[in-house]
């Protein structure tokens, strides 16, 4: 068997470590998309505070760990695929023929139309590349202006924040992070982050990004509402879409990623999908592009087991986040939303920054989200996924949903 | 052949023991709020439930960890946290379905019970043998191991 | 190591907090909670001051070893002077409260002033503020505790509180922590009420850490093993917790019955630990749930009970149908024996209730049993007690009386005064079983002829804790001795005494002496602690310590004319029992003690004794 995988962020080298376990002679090829060991995006913006090099941000540590287990790791983009001859073509014109092909390519980082944003002195923060470059320039003092103060936003504001520069963050909508926070949850990150001295600009749009003077001087930002601002250091951080353009023509269905059933497989027979760029079964229901490490843990490890040929089925991952903002952490699971006519548990101590809400559906926990709180989070993960029946427990958590271990051993553990 | 912590809550009181034991191990003073083994209190019932990470075949936190910075101890199973490799990112601490990885803010690193190299100092400060320290055969883990599966969202149980 | 060296001083009036490194001068004589909080105490305060005045400070400390894996050490005591007795007063408390003040980086804290409004203090490490309280003022201690966990969402926190009673000011009110653990006796509680001061409530994450650690792992696990390996604190404290007595000291002929009356209860049996543990007929289960320990005790004699769900009490209100804080011994006594009840149920929820409103059951049984004498004889009647037969063996009096003292109401507030001002108010002061108007607990002196002295001479007024002889008297510990004579009392109760000053000053639990001396303890503390500890420093320490709260006392108002007992004790002899015949001997032991110690005969310590023991 020849498996190709295209992409070598984790769910591509979960996958064929996985195909590896399972097809001992199997010819396995990882081809990455960027020059070097296959890295973690998850590890860059601690690589930017200081924390680790580098290295650090490798996913696996040891310089012959692929070619220990006879993974073949190439480096190159991927252009086309033509599903009836089995070929992938790479850009520069290489094909490389499989019998499996699994399409782990992830996402990339977007630009909004503001004009502007290819300036030098403006960047992503998505590649190590991006990473460098925000290394560089992020000195200490240095005026930087963060677009976009979403999950991926928040997570380089603890970095930036740890860097010492003279931070504002512009998000256009009304709240931080608000794919993963409510309206009093974001309200407490703002708060915070202002306490920290970051400056944030909600409900505010980026209209211009100029050179206030001479070229390579400092940068003029403009947003509405407000007054221009100057800038060292532009940082756009406003989405993501998933990099699946190389498919056009091959048949494999795609929506807002790759579609994919319950093998990972695509609409196309021999082609699987994994990660960022796959639209996945969700637990809640439903399918959707989670674009979270331990989904794409799940859907390399699942695609690689259909691949070889083992029948896995999956049932879904659980969305979860969780992400430090300037030292405070907090998480989300599941339809935290809730579903409609459903019960909630609230509580919230503005002065000590800690919030939480439980979802109910009925007698089970769907969705939660806290802010503040890092023992013993991941039973919120637990009581959701098992389904764990809560009976009297669920009117105590609506008196102290904190008691969420409680709640989770009294059921299970009894 | 393995062993296993196995956890008898019926004869716990709740002395805590266990929790210094296990910070004074990792932290070097007794320090309760970090022990990875913690002792839940159901007051109004009076039961104590003390409560740790089960090294569970699924091993969430180490398939999340995006720096490999959770790794295996060949000799007792478990699932080792590595202070050098782990960036602190608390991917891990939301995996784990049972709640047992903990962030410890004052390192940057996530925290959580590694057998103490074969050797747990809680079943050895426990006065009343709440804490054991069996074969891994024998029994016991079997309550957790049933939730453990039911957490499995279909992603571990056909991969055996 | 082993302090935190550092003190928190909460300034109520002005709403501050501050810290201030710990004078590590006087911790070398006075090692730690009672020993050097008195220390402090006697130093910043006039002798004189109101217990209820401003003026009046309230230190909460913990020992050396509160927070180390030493086996019991997890102990605080609140130091202030008593409400109840205007006497030093030292409340010595468990749970897990003590350790969490030591984690978050505090020795000891004292209060000063009084907070303009309710307040509680909330400290989480290094951050330590004074928050509003009118939300928590006029709930009960457990809803206190819970309220503040959910309002800042951490289960975790510990919570340290009075309840209504204390907020009004019955005068035996305690400082409750852990739902129910609790700094008992002399009125501390009262006086956090007074001070406007609701709860303490800490979340501690700093760590304890010991000077010498290897050879400190080592002497807290021969400790433990010590423990483990003795019949009282291995088994009989672990099985019966110290309701183990209650058979055993009616038998001896000791047990104060209906206000002293007599010294045997026909009822104890009823209301003993057997008792506790015997399944009932009617649902199949006993009264105890299991057992307990605080922190890191190895012994956990603690109860945990539930009521019968269809008894009086709790069948309409199901709030109290959960498990919670059993009876221990002195509980079951004063709201037993004391009061001549034998429904154990009933005593089971007044206990509950002496926990959730934060109250002492010793000096609220021995009141209420002092109360029902006044009744039976008539000094008072259905007027005063707003309609309560209030007689003897009563469980619905009882019960209903408890309630009102705990909300403050009605009659409770009578009741609430204490068996000293009641008995006074009501003119029969010869009717309060009192010593410096502290409520003596649950050893009858004539039966136990060590305790009369023990009482007599008890710097907090009238305690068990203070010098607990029946160890020797009757168990035997560490040998023993004939419970119906004087003969060698003296120097016993001194040097009971003198120890158990050292332990308490430890952080350790007094209930370890069953089985520990102080040569079991000098090691841990010595390999805890910078500096030099052996048995003898402990000693001197003691001592010290002793004339310490003595010198204060005198200073206060107190004479040697105080070190007395009620006159039924001294002049009605037991009716029944080994010690049928006899009344306390205390005038021949007394004179002897105050020789030992090196006081004159007035109970002044002397000017050598002062420079001996270094005051």
């Amino acid at each position: 068997m020849r498996y190709v995988i295209v992409g070598a962020g984790p769910s591509g080298v979960i996958a064929a470590e996985t195909l590896r376990k399972v097809d001992r002679s199997g010819d396995i090829t990882l081809i990455g998309g960027e020059p070097g060991p296959p890295y973690s995006r998850m590890a860059i913006p601690y690589y930017l505070s200081g924390g680790i090099d580098e290295s650090g941000t490798l996913i696996r540590k040891d310089a012959d760990h692929y070619d220990a287990l006879d993974i073949r790791y190439v480096h190159g983009l991927a252009e086309s695929v033509a599903p009836a001859d089995r070929r992938l073509t790479l850009e520069g014109g290489e094909a490389i023929a499989y019998d499996s092909l699994l399409v782990a390519t992830g996402s990339s980082a977007v630009r909004p139309p503001v004009p502007g944003l290819d300036r030098p002195g403006v960047h992503t923060c998505w590649t190590m590349d991006d990473a460098r470059a925000i290394h560089d320039l992020a000195r200490e003092g240095a005026d930087v202006v963060l677009i976009g103060a979403g999950f991926i936003g928040c997570i380089i504001l603890e970095a930036l924040v740890e860097r010492r520069v003279n931070l504002t963050v512009v998000e256009v909508e009304d709240r931080m992070v608000p794919r993963m926070m409510n309206a009093a949850a974001g309200a407490m990150l703002k708060r915070w982050c202002e306490a920290k001295g970051v400056r944030v600009l909600t409900s505010t749009r980026v209209t211009a990004v100029e050179d206030s003077g001479n070229g390579g001087g400092p940068l003029r930002v403009s947003v509405d509402p407000g007054a221009p601002m100057r800038a060292d250091l532009v940082v756009v951080a406003t989405g993501v879409r998933s990099n699946m353009d190389f498919l056009d023509g091959s048949g494999v269905k795609t929506a807002t990623g790759i579609v994919v059933d319950d093998r990972l497989a695509t609409s196309v027979d021999g082609i699987y999908a994994a990660g960022d760029v796959a639209e996945g079964p969700d637990f809640s229901g439903g399918w959707m592009v989670h674009a979270i490490q331990p989904t794409s843990a799940d859907h390399g490890r699942i695609a690689a087991l259909n691949m070889a040929g083992r029948g896995a089925r999956y049932q879904g991952s659980l969305i979860m986040n969780v992400l430090d903002t300037a030292g405070l952490v907090s998480a989300s699971f599941g339809k935290w939303q809730g579903t409609d006519g459903g019960d909630f548990a609230e509580a919230a101590d503005e002065a000590g920054y800690r919030y939480i809400r439980l979802a109910f559906d009925g007698d089970h926990l769907i969705g939660a989200l806290c802010v503040g709180r890092t023992e013993h989070v991941g039973v919120l993960r637990g009581l959701i996924q098992s389904r764990v029946a809560l009976g009297a427990w669920k009117a105590r958590l609506q008196a102290d949903p904190h008691r969420i271990m409680e709640a989770y051993l009294a059921n299970t553990q009894a | 052949m393995q062993r296993s912590l196995h956890i008898v809550p019926e004869l716990c009181t709740g002395c805590l023991q266990c929790e210094m034991a296990c910070s004074y191990d990792n932290e070097g003073v007794f320090n309760p709020a970090k022990s990875r083994i913690k002792v839940f209190n159901f007051h109004d019932q009076g039961r104590f439930v003390p409560y740790t990470c089960t090294q569970c075949a699924e091993a969430w936190c180490m398939m999340a960890c995006p720096v490999d910075a959770i790794s295996v101890d060949a000799a007792t199973g478990a699932k080792v946290v590595s202070d050098v490799l782990c960036v602190g990112c608390k991917v891990c601490t939301i995996a784990c379905p049972f709640g047992t990885v903990n962030y410890n803010s004052t390192s940057g690193k996530v925290i959580k019970c590694d057998l103490c190299e074969g050797d747990p100092e809680c079943a050895k400060a426990c006065p009343t043998s709440a804490i054991q320290w069996v074969d891994a055969n024998w029994t016991g883990l079997d309550r957790m191991r049933t939730w453990a599966a039911k957490t499995d969202a279909g992603t571990q149980a056909t991969a055996h | 190591m082993s302090w935190t060296r550092t003190i928190l001083r909460v300034d109520l009036t002005n709403g501050t907090c501050a810290p201030e490194p710990l004078n590590m001068g006087w911790a070398m004589k006075y090692l730690g909670q009672r020993g050097l909080a008195t220390k402090y105490f006697v130093e910043e305060t006039d002798p004189k001051v109101d217990p209820l005045s401003p003026d009046n400070k309230m230190i909460m400390a913990t020992g050396p070893l509160t927070g180390t894996c030493a086996s019991t050490a997890g102990r605080y005591s609140v130091i202030t002077k008593g409400a109840l007795t205007g006497a030093i007063a030292c409340s010595n408390s468990g749970g897990f409260f003590g350790n969490e003040m030591k984690n978050a980086g505090y020795d000891m804290i004292i209060f000063e002033g009084r907070a303009p409004n309710p307040v509680y203090l909330l400290i989480q490490n290094d951050d330590a503020r004074l928050l509003d309280a009118s939300e928590f003022w006029g709930k009960s201690v457990w809803d206190t505790e819970e309220g503040i966990k959910a309002k800042h969402q951490d289960p975790l926190i510990r919570v340290a509180s009075i309840g209504v009673s204390g907020e009004k000011g019955c005068k035996f009110a305690c400082v409750v922590n852990d739902m129910h653990r609790a700094a008992g006796r002399s009125g501390v509680g009262t006086v956090m009420g007074s001070k406007n001061l609701k709860a303490v409530a800490i979340r501690g994450t700093l760590g304890v850490a010991v000077d010498d650690a290897p050879r400190f792992l080592a002497a807290a696990d021969a400790g433990k093993k010590v423990l483990a390996d003795n019949a009282v604190t291995g088994q009989g404290l672990p099985t019966f917790g110290t309701q183990v007595l209650m058979n055993v000291i009616n038998e001896t002929g000791a047990l104060p019955t209906r206000n002293s009356r007599e010294v045997q209860f026909d009822g104890a049996k009823d209301i003993s630990a057997e008792a506790m543990a015997e399944k009932r007929v009617s649902d199949g289960k006993a009264n105890l749930i299991t057992n307990a320990a605080c922190f890191a005790c190895t012994i956990a004699c603690g109860r945990v009970s539930a009521i019968e769900r269809t008894h009086y009490t709790v069948a309409e209100r199901p709030q109290y149908q959960v498990a919670s804080g059993g009876l221990e011994y002195e509980a079951a006594w004063a709201l037993g024996a004391a009061t001549g009840v034998n429904d154990l149920d009933a005593l089971t929820f007044a206990n509950f209730i002496c926990n959730e409103q934060g109250m002492d059951p010793i000096s609220l049984g021995a009141t209420v049993g002092a109360a029902m004498e006044l009744f039976e004889s008539g000094a008072i009647g259905t007027a005063e007690t707003g309609g309560i037969e209030l007689r003897f063996g009563s469980a619905e009096a009882l019960t209903q009386v408890t309630e009102l003292v705990g909300l403050g109401e009605g009659f409770g507030v009578d009741v609430g005064l204490g068996s000293k001002r009641l008995c006074e108010k009501y003119g029969n002061p010869d009717l309060s079983m009192t010593v410096k108007g502290q409520e003596f607990p649950a050893y009858d002196p004539r039966g136990i002829q060590g305790m009369g002295l023990t009482y007599a001479t008890a710097n907090r007024g009238a305690c068990h804790l203070r010098s607990y002889t029946v160890a020797s008297e009757i168990l035997g510990v560490p040998e023993k001795t004939d419970p119906l004579t004087t003969d060698g009392k003296a120097a016993l109760v001194k040097a009971f005494q003198d120890a158990t000053a050292a332990v308490d000053s430890s952080g350790l639990c007094v209930f370890t002496t069953f089985a520990w001396t102080l040569d079991d303890i000098a090691p841990q503390i010595d390999a805890a602690c910078e500096g030099s500890w052996s048995t003898d420093t402990l000693l001197e320490v003691g001592e010290r310590i002793w004339t310490l709260e003595r010198q204060y006392n005198l200073d206060a108002g107190f004479t040697g004319k105080d070190d007395s007992l009620p006159k039924r004790l001294l002049k009605d002899a037991a009716k029944t029992g080994p010690a049928k015949g006899l009344v306390n001997g205390l005038d021949k032991m007394l004179p002897e003690y105050y020789q030992l110690r090196g006081w004159t005969a007035d109970g002044v310590p002397t000017n050598e004794t002062l420079q001996r023991v270094a005051l």
